[in-house]
């Protein structure tokens, strides 16, 4: 038997509480050859380049990886595949499709509509933290990291509330079927499934808003013509089961990943009890920290790319570690320490370039909003466990359950 | 509160128009405009919005966090003690900035934040305290943002002694002094010469005279514009479409007020872009219902009896009635009173060497005395060690932190300025932006976008390496273009990559001959020629 390589030791799941050594062992080399063919990049500068490299393409189609693993589009099964979405197209379209989504969602168009969501946001996290009444046993995930997400992107689409249930279970599906430790025959009968099932969800959602509109973004997205015209249908339904699916999921382990990382680090915790606007900059030291997002998979070099010493040959397949770039020792000073007011924190927490997280300011707003409340409202918080369990993927990574002890909260 | 974005570094990801919409807009697909004195109950929405930029390019006027020795290309470093006098100079030392706007603010901040303790004299001939010119020629000609509330936030404490509203008139390098216009000298150890330039004034004096004739430059210069607009003319003349003349077309189209341009090149922006890219930018202007006319002068301006411009004669032979008209003609750097100081310094500006040094008119390197901004000419290795003069707004912060550490620093703890140059422009809702020196090109091609669609990449050439690139609505991957203007990478770029256009061939870029002084003169001071033992400064009359 052969040692496990680095890449393997961090996709396997008994290293999912604590990738980050093997992340800088990973960094020593800041570009990584895999034995498929495929290419890591685990170095800030080298990421951040990437991220701004025309020669990177976002196109899944293009991607021998993805396609080996069954992942690329219009191919889950059942001969109907799903259209595919910005997040994975190049420019032009791209950043068309992109734009007609936006113009509903934020600026120019739109500007104010996730700053105006932030009361709403407060009273969600204000109704969750006041059903944690009198000494308890809470679970930070399902009390209040993912409902707080799942119920604003929800609302934002236009998702009635008691649907929740219904596509929780699908989404549940298809991310187990991104667990690269998976087998490709397996992943793609999942992701086949659970495909099915959301598409037909969304389908029918696009088509009674589009019969009774509301104020929400889907209806606004099926019923309004901006000057670059309307989206496709089914396009207009792999786009919102996108921004449901990503609009909360990566926004849980946010929450999470922050409230754990709070727990660890109870001078920090009381230094935002005394001054909450601490969260602002505290939310991007997370997002370095402990980012939701671990890496980017699936971009495609078009040209031979030199970087940091090594040809990235045309055709190969690309994976950007964001969460080594983020602890990069040539990047920020004292990379393993959590600062909550780090000074110039730049970090690849969302990304970067034309592809930067569509959802970033709703999720920073979301968090910011839940951790100041996490803060100040519960008496004496402790951990039962830590680390606390993990879900599988390596990739999307944040607890499955956050156990705490609470005296009881503050009104 | 104040606040300012450094616009170079901004890549239009609009985190802060999400996070803070009333404070930060974003205009057609990327331009971000903002008001740089929001009230104060925006304070945590404008935190937020700071925290969040991508770029970190949002300060607020609270004092940040000392970010040490960090050289302006982004490498850490420490600002060694002074050798020779143990680094007293350092702790009781005179430093005097003559120039108070970006660069001498910069500096002066600078200085402190790398523990300098002595005394700091700022001088300054306008009387405001230091403001940002980028919003005069946009938010506060559109009467978005008074002209009054451009002045620039501190980042921290500077303890300088201000001596606004006086000019300094010479310098006296033998005895250290710069002489003041109300008779007064003083004395320093150090000098940091940011003097900038001015707006070139219409050259007939009597019709530069007229009222609603003037040029854009300082504040009170965009403030008087600003009324005239809102009187609204009957019609704008801008002369000259360098980019203060087309941000000033561009701001009449958004006020629905009829404006022609005329412009004694072929295209808009030639100077900067060239011909090809310029012609772009004449086809937006066009598009935007500008009266673009190239290749024709402003012949005369007449006045009406009150002294009241009222008529613009062009060289195509037709008159225009008109109540502004707005010389757009270039800058004339600030150095005249450095006549006779022994510094190699005249119309060109005041050479330097890549840390920020003044020659003096035989080439040697002074020790004390420095330069940053725009009156500034420096070497750049990029560019055949050609020496340059930039009047960007990040080239004045980038060498005034390069100016302010080497004043503090010892012979080996010194840095050089090589930035590669960038500039930003907002036009009829498009946002250009360039990295590199377009003007040094002989070729340029369209690699990534579409001109049709005015979302499109640039690049130009020289001798067959890339100089510059230019973005239209692409600025979030104009980086990538950065090192390789810095390593000469061969021109045309041969590599694929997305969004490549039909048609990537290059062409000849179509710059005039310089008509600029600026672009052409020559310094002759590195001492070419062995038998030269003296150095001549020329007074030569360009074109």
């Amino acid at each position: 038997m052969t040692e496990p390589s680095t890449w393997e030791q961090i996709l396997d799941y008994s290293n999912r509480a604590n990738p980050y050594p093997l992340y800088d062992e990973l960094r020593r080399r800041p570009v990584t050859r895999l034995a498929d063919g495929s290419y890591l990049v685990s170095s800030y500068a080298e990421i951040a380049a990437l991220l701004h490299d025309p020669r990177v393409s976002s196109d899944i189609g293009r991607n021998p990886a993805a396609a080996a693993a069954g992942a690329s589009v219009g191919d889950d099964g059942d001969g109907q595949g799903m259209t595919p979405t910005f997040l994975s197209m190049d420019p032009p379209d791209h950043d068309k499709f992109r734009r007609i989504t936006m113009r509903h969602f934020g600026p120019p168009a739109t500007p104010g509509r996730v700053a105006g969501m932030e009361a709403r946001m407060t009273e969600i996290v204000t109704d969750l933290i006041d059903k944690m009444a009198g000494p308890s046993r809470i679970d930070i995930v399902d009390d209040l990291a993912y409902p707080l997400p799942v119920t604003v992107i929800c609302e934002l689409l236009g998702v009635p509330p008691g649907d929740e249930q219904r596509f929780r279970v699908w989404v549940d599906v298809a991310l187990q079927s991104t667990d690269p430790g998976l087998d490709p025959e397996t992943q793609q009968k999942k992701r086949a499934e659970a495909g099915r099932e959301l598409r037909a969800f969304m389908e029918e959602l696009v088509e009674a808003h589009r019969q009774a509109p509301g104020t929400d973004l889907i209806s606004a997205m099926a019923t309004d013509d901006g000057p670059e015209g309307r989206m496709p249908d089914g396009q207009l339904v792999s786009t919102g089961l996108l921004l449901l699916i990503a609009g909360h999921e990566t926004t849980v382990n946010l929450i999470s990943n922050g409230a754990l990382t709070l727990l660890r680090h109870p001078a920090e915790l009381q230094r935002l009890r005394d001054d909450p606007d601490l969260a602002i900059p505290m939310v991007e030291e997370l997002l370095r920290y402990e980012p939701p997002v671990h890496f980017v998979p699936f971009r495609t070099a078009l040209d031979d790319i030199d970087i940091a010493g090594t040809t990235i040959p045309a055709g190969a397949s690309l994976t950007l570690v964001l969460a080594a770039g983020n602890r990069d020792p040539a990047h920020v000073t004292d990379p393993g320490l959590f600062i909550p007011d780090r000074p110039n924190n730049q970090h690849l927490g969302f990304g970067g370039g034309v592809h930067l997280c569509f959802g970033a300011p709703l999720a920073r707003l979301e968090a910011q909003i839940a951790l100041t409340a996490f803060a100040s409202r519960l008496k004496n918080p402790r951990l039962v466990t830590d680390p606390p369990p993990y879900r599988p993927s390596p990739f999307l990574r944040g607890p499955s359950h956050l156990l705490i002890d609470i005296d009881g909260i503050t009104s | 509160m104040r606040l300012v974005v450094d616009l170079t570094k901004c890549q239009g990801y609009a985190q802060c128009a999400f996070l803070a919409p009333d404070v930060f807009t974003i205009q057609g697909d990327e331009a971000l405009t903002y008001d740089p004195v929001p009230d104060e109950a925006q304070r945590r929405r404008i935190r937020r919005a700071a925290a969040a930029c991508p770029v970190q390019a949002i300060r607020i006027d609270q004092p940040d966090r000392s970010e040490g020795a960090r050289h302006p290309d982004g490498t850490p470093g420490t600002a060694a003690p002074i050798e020779g006098n143990g680094g007293s100079f350092k702790r009781s030392g005179r430093i005097v900035i003559v120039g108070a706007s970006l660069s001498g603010l910069r500096a002066a901040e600078r200085l402190r934040e790398e523990g300098f303790t002595g005394s700091l004299t700022i001088i300054g001939e306008e009387t405001h305290e230091p403001y940002d010119r980028p919003p005069l020629s946009k938010q506060v000609l559109a009467g978005s943002v008074p002209s009054e509330d451009t002045t620039l936030p501190r980042r921290r404490e500077i303890d300088a002694d201000w001596r606004l509203g006086v000019a300094a008139t010479g310098l006296d390098l033998a005895a250290k002094q710069v002489q003041l216009a109300d008779g007064g000298r003083i004395g320093f150890d150090k000098l940091l010469i940011a003097t900038g330039v001015r707006a070139r004034s219409w050259p007939n004096a009597a019709e530069a005279a007229l009222a609603g004739v003037l040029t854009l430059r300082t504040r009170e210069d965009a403030a008087t514009l600003r009324q005239l607009l809102a009187r609204r003319p009957r019609r704008v003349l801008v002369i000259g479409a360098g980019f203060i003349g087309c941000e000033v077309a561009s701001v009449c189209r958004e006020l629905g007020l009829p404006v022609t341009v005329a412009e004694a090149g072929p295209a808009p922006l030639g100077a900067a872009l060239g011909g090809v890219i310029g012609a772009i930018a004449g086809e937006l202007q066009i598009e935007n219902g500008v009266d673009l006319r190239c290749g024709v002068r402003v012949v005369s301006l007449d006045g009406d009896a009150t002294g009241q411009l009222c008529r613009a004669h062009l060289s195509d032979g037709t008159t225009l009635d008109v109540d502004v008209a707005v010389a757009a003609l270039g800058t004339v750097r600030n150095g005249e009173w450095l006549a006779g100081s022994g510094l190699a310094s005249g119309k060109w500006g005041v050479a330097c060497d890549a840390g920020c040094r003044a020659f003096d008119v035989n080439g040697l390197v002074t020790d004390d005395v420095f330069v940053a901004g725009d009156v500034s000419r420096a070497p750049q290795p990029m560019f055949g060690y050609q020496f340059l003069a930039v009047e960007h707004w990040g080239n004045a912060i980038s060498q005034a932190e390069v100016a302010a550490h080497n004043m503090l620093s010892s012979e080996t703890g010194r840095w050089p300025h090589l930035a590669v140059p960038k500039f930003w422009s907002v036009q009829f809702g498009t946002e250009i932006k360039s990295v590199g020196v377009p003007s040094a090109a002989d070729e340029v091609a369209v690699v990534q976008g579409s001109v049709a669609r005015r979302r499109f990449l640039a690049v130009y050439g020289y001798k067959g390496r890339i100089v510059a690139a230019v973005a239209f609505n692409q600025n979030k991957w104009l980086e990538f273009y950065e090192p390789l203007i810095e390593q000469a990478a061969s021109f045309p770029p041969s590599f694929h990559h997305v969004d490549e256009p039909a048609d990537a061939q290059p062409v000849p870029a179509r710059f005039q001959p310089a008509a600029n002084p600026t672009q052409d003169a020559t310094v002759v001071v590195t001492g070419h020629y062995p038998n030269e033992r003296r150095a001549r400064l020329t007074d030569r009359r360009l074109p």
